[in-house]
């Protein structure tokens, strides 16, 4: 069964080298957004697979914590670029600017 | 089998490293260093330490991307780009490094219970923190109360630190509304 695990492990770990190929290559900005995304994706899978690896899987739930981060970081990343600022109120709200 | 792992990840961790150092693009080097953060976090899952990956993750990927981020706003976007062939502070580091491999070989193994890091002390704030604290959890009464002062002054730093940000990137940018590009 660990060899699954293993196997499962490495997979990630390829799949990580491509999108730090996407990265690293990548012509505009969207697309090293989008290499961190799916980079934080597979460090959730790999996080997941390491707790199986080491017989603990109540990692699980530090998986999920992790899918929240990486999820609200990319909201923030995007956020920036549209306003080059945290703080500004987004164009929903109701208060004028 | 789960060495082999463990080697991926460092392997992966030093193609970043690399891939940042050789990066041209700001921005670029900017979402790559939020990934090698994650990276990081990784490794430290690895080595058992859960809750050091959680603050990687959370301040390594998602708070110092947009503080660097914020600055090169104001900063612009502009590298200068140099030619020079710094040799002797790759011979430095590459000298500094190698030391430190061959330190390491002396260290003890992880989690080894005859380490003498877990030998001097340890012992005693295991037995006693029930007691003499009354807080089952041993990290947490270490970190509140036997070294309480300890914690207070690396909470002074941090609380320095996050002012001296603030300070720098609150203030008013000025107008401009290019868009920046990777």
């Amino acid at each position: 069964m660990i060899v699954i695990y293993v196997i499962t492990a490495l997979a990630i770990i390829l799949g990580m080298f491509f999108a730090m190929g996407r990265g690293v290559s990548g012509p505009t900005l969207y697309d090293r957004v989008l290499a961190v995304n799916a980079f934080g994706g597979m460090t959730v899978l790999m996080i997941a697979v390491l707790g199986f690896l080491m017989s603990r899987p109540d990692f699980l739930d530090i998986a999920l914590v992790y899918a929240l981060i990486n999820f609200i970081g990319t909201i923030a990343v995007l956020k920036f670029f549209e306003y080059q600022d945290l703080g500004k109120r987004s164009s929903f709200s109701e208060t004028p600017k | 089998m789960e060495a082999i792992v463990d080697f991926a990840l460092l392997a992966g961790l030093a193609a970043w490293a690399v891939a940042i150092v050789r990066l041209r693009s700001l921005f670029g080097a900017a979402m790559l260093f939020g990934i090698y953060s994650l990276h990081c976090a990784l490794i430290f899952v690895v080595l058992d330490a859960v809750d050091v990956a959680f603050t990687e993750a959370a301040v390594g990927a998602g708070i110092s991307t947009v503080l660097i981020l914020g600055t090169l706003a104001i900063t612009g976007i502009k590298l200068e780009v140099r030619h020079t062939r710094a040799l002797i502070p790759l011979l430095i580091t590459g000298t500094i490094g190698a030391a430190l491999i061959y330190a390491s070989v002396d260290m003890p193994l992880v989690g080894d219970p005859n380490a003498p890091a877990n030998l001097h002390i340890v012992p005693d704030y295991i037995e006693g923190s029930a007691t003499e604290i009354g807080i089952p959890n041993v990290v947490t009464s270490v970190l509140a109360s036997y070294r309480g002062y300890d914690t207070l002054g690396e909470v002074t730093v941090i609380f320095t630190a996050g002012v001296g940000v603030l300070c720098l990137l609150g203030r008013g940018k000025p107008k401009r509304s290019r868009k920046p590009r990777g």
